[in-house]
């Protein structure tokens, strides 16, 4: 069993059972109890919470234990199996646009990671034999685009910019011409980090969208965030749309509930996990450890 | 809240998730409502305007606690700001910045980040703005080198507030965080007539992370006070009650935007009410919709 904390937890509470036989509503709502107080800790968001123990509850109560299993073993099972069921079990990957350049779109709060992140995501690309182009597009943040120039450095890939001057839909576009001219295949535009009740910068987002037709737009999502991760992942998607979200600082001790929330609410996968500050320090994301690091395990 | 004229559990049940989706955490929201309950037995109310504004009672003396001043007085005094990745700290900076010299005090900052691609000339641009010095050392240089210099410089210079910026940095990592220990040691050793703040930066979008965050740079340095920014989301910052009410630190500065202007001082009583939202007004929104 992955969730052994949990696990432990749960066999303690369901050890006065009998070891066979059907679960009750009463054991199982004890037993719920603990799973909840863990998702809670986790920052899972309390609605999500809400509707996991509802599912997990209505399978367990009258279900047989199964022979091999303890009654506190079989309720892990189906949380086990409804917390896959929620995270996503497969590794996802980014996709590719049959006409090049391929587009992705860096979005999300202020602070989360996105420049970053950018710059991470071209050096992976880089190694698959890409040759990607950096876009300039944070006018707002006092040295943004200096950051993203020496992030460009580091990884060697070309930065496109046109100073603060410009906006950042005229920018986007100018960029795609210039590496269609160039002959470069994917270009990463790295916006402004904004609030999702920001009107004026989301309808921006969706200029920059519609000028360019991104392959991929993603939300870039900070781990350590808590229960508000729903109405940001919620909105963004709703006014922006996504195609994917990627979980920065997860090289924190941070358990993570966010990646929860955002999956529940967008339907969206998480495709890549930041795993520090160097450049290299990126993932392909894992839903199955990450549903054991939300559970405390 | 629903349920006008009758305190039953259902409406606890409600109280209850207003605190936890406002990061409060399972531990305090629970103690808050045990002690809510008893409150309501004490007074014998069963009005539900009364019952919150008891629970927002409650709330307020925990924030209330220690001194929420910032301490820069007699000059000299020493400002480091510390915290994770992203939170905010260079931008606290340039807006604490506009908020001395508003004062009419004479502010120096020093560019303690050296780690961060962009973050010297970020800080250079608040310096700029702000018209104040900024002491920079190159980047990837000794970060406690560069604060050793600017201490040097504002003795020189007669400066009143000396502001430092530091690398965010995650409190699990052990070498960055003696890193941070070696800087403290050097704003002792050379100035240790400066009044000392140590601010705490912590991003009002974190969940219960936030309290490790707390604990471990408390460990690391003496904090002297939380500053709870990108409040003007719509995440309601609840981890400070637990950290507040655990370590007795007081959240000093709230951030509310990106501009100069966008700092102000802590008022629990505003953030109380915050927190516990207009449900009321929210609650007849539903039922018409319904
Ligand atoms: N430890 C850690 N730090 C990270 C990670 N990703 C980004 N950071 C740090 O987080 C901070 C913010 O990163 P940025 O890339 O500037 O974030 P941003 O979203 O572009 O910020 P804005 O443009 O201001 O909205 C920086 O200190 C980064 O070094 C990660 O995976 N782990
Ligand atoms: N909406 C909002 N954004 C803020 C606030 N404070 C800072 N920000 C933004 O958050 C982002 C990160 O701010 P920084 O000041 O660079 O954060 P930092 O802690 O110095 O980051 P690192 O040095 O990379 O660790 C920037 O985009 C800021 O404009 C605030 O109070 N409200
Ligand atoms: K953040
Ligand atoms: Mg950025
Ligand atoms: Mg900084």
């Amino acid at each position: 069993m992955i969730f052994e904390g949990l696990s432990e937890k749960l066999q303690n509470t369901l050890s006065k059972l009998k070891s066979k036989g059907k679960l009750t509503e009463k054991d199982v709502k004890e037993a719920m109890r603990e799973v909840k107080l863990a998702l809670l800790e986790a920052d899972v968001n309390f609605k999500v919470v809400k509707d996991f123990i509802k599912r997990v509850s209505d399978r367990a109560v009258g279900d047989e234990v199964m022979e091999s299993l303890t009654p506190g073993q079989h309720v892990i099972k189906i949380v086990n199996e409804e917390l896959t069921a929620l995270m996503g079990s497969g590794q996802s990957k980014l996709t590719f646009s049959s006409k090049p350049p391929t587009i992705y779109m860096m979005v999300g709060l202020q602070g989360s990671g996105k420049t970053t992140t950018c710059g991470k995501l071209a050096k992976h690309l880089k190694k698959q034999q890409k040759n990607p182009l950096l876009v300039a597009c944070d006018i707002y943040r006092p040295a943004a685009i200096q950051q993203l120039k020496t992030v460009g450095g580091q990884v060697d890939v070309p930065v496109f910019s046109m100073g603060d001057g410009t906006s950042p839909v005229h920018i986007s576009k100018a960029a795609v011409e210039h590496a269609n001219r160039q002959g470069l295949d994917t270009v990463i535009i790295d916006t402004a980090g904004r609030l999702h009740i920001d009107e004026l910068l989301m309808e921006e987002l969706q200029q920059i969208k519609a000028a360019v037709k991104p392959q991929e737009i993603l939300l870039v999502v900070d781990s350590m965030t808590g229960q508000d991760a729903v109405n940001v992942a919620e909105q963004f998607h709703e006014q922006i749309g996504i195609d994917g979200v990627i979980l920065t600082k997860l090289d924190g001790d941070t358990r993570g509930g966010a990646a929860l929330s955002v999956r529940a609410v967008t339907q969206k996968p998480i495709k890549f996990a930041g795993m520090g500050e160097k450049i290299d320090e990126f993932e392909p994301f894992h839903p199955d450890r990450m549903a054991s690091r939300i559970l405390g395990m | 809240i629903s349920g006008y004229g009758k305190i039953d559990e259902a409406f606890y049940d409600e109280l209850e998730e207003i605190l936890i989706t406002a990061d409060l955490g399972f531990d305090i929201t629970m103690e808050l409502i045990e002690s809510l309950r008893e409150k309501v037995k004490e007074v014998k109310t069963d009005d539900p305007h009364q019952v919150k504004a008891l629970l927002k009672e409650l709330i307020i003396n925990i924030l209330s606690t220690g001194n929420r001043e910032l301490q820069v007085e007699p000059p000299p005094a020493v400002v480091l700001v510390v915290g994770v990745n992203g939170v905010g700290k260079t931008t606290t900076i340039g807006k604490l910045t506009h908020y001395f010299k508003q004062q009419q005090k004479e502010v120096m900052l020093a560019a303690g980040d050296t780690f961060r691609a962009g973050a010297i000339d970020q800080l250079e641009v608040w310096g700029q703005r702000n018209q104040v010095p900024v002491i920079r050392h190159q980047e990837g240089s000794d970060p406690a080198a560069v604060i050793f210099d600017a201490i040097h410089a504002a003795k020189a210079r007669n400066c009143e507030i000396l502001i430092c910026d530091t690398a965010g940095r995650l409190h699990n990592k052990k070498n960055l965080m003696n890193e941070l220990g070696k800087i403290f040691r050097v704003v002792d050793r050379e100035y240790p007539e400066a009044q000392k703040e140590v601010l705490l930066v912590l991003d009002a979008t974190t969940g219960q992370n936030a309290l490790q965050q707390a604990k471990v740079f408390g460990e690391v340095a003496q904090l002297t006070g939380i500053v709870l920014t990108k409040l003007d989301g719509t995440a309601k910052g609840g981890i400070v009650l637990a950290i507040t009410k655990s370590m007795g630190t007081p959240v000093k500065m709230i951030g509310v935007g990106e501009q100069l202007e966008d700092l102000q001082p802590f008022d629990p009583s505003s953030f109380a009410e915050a927190l516990l939202g207009d449900t009321d007004e929210n609650t007849n929104v539903d039922d018409t919709k319904i």
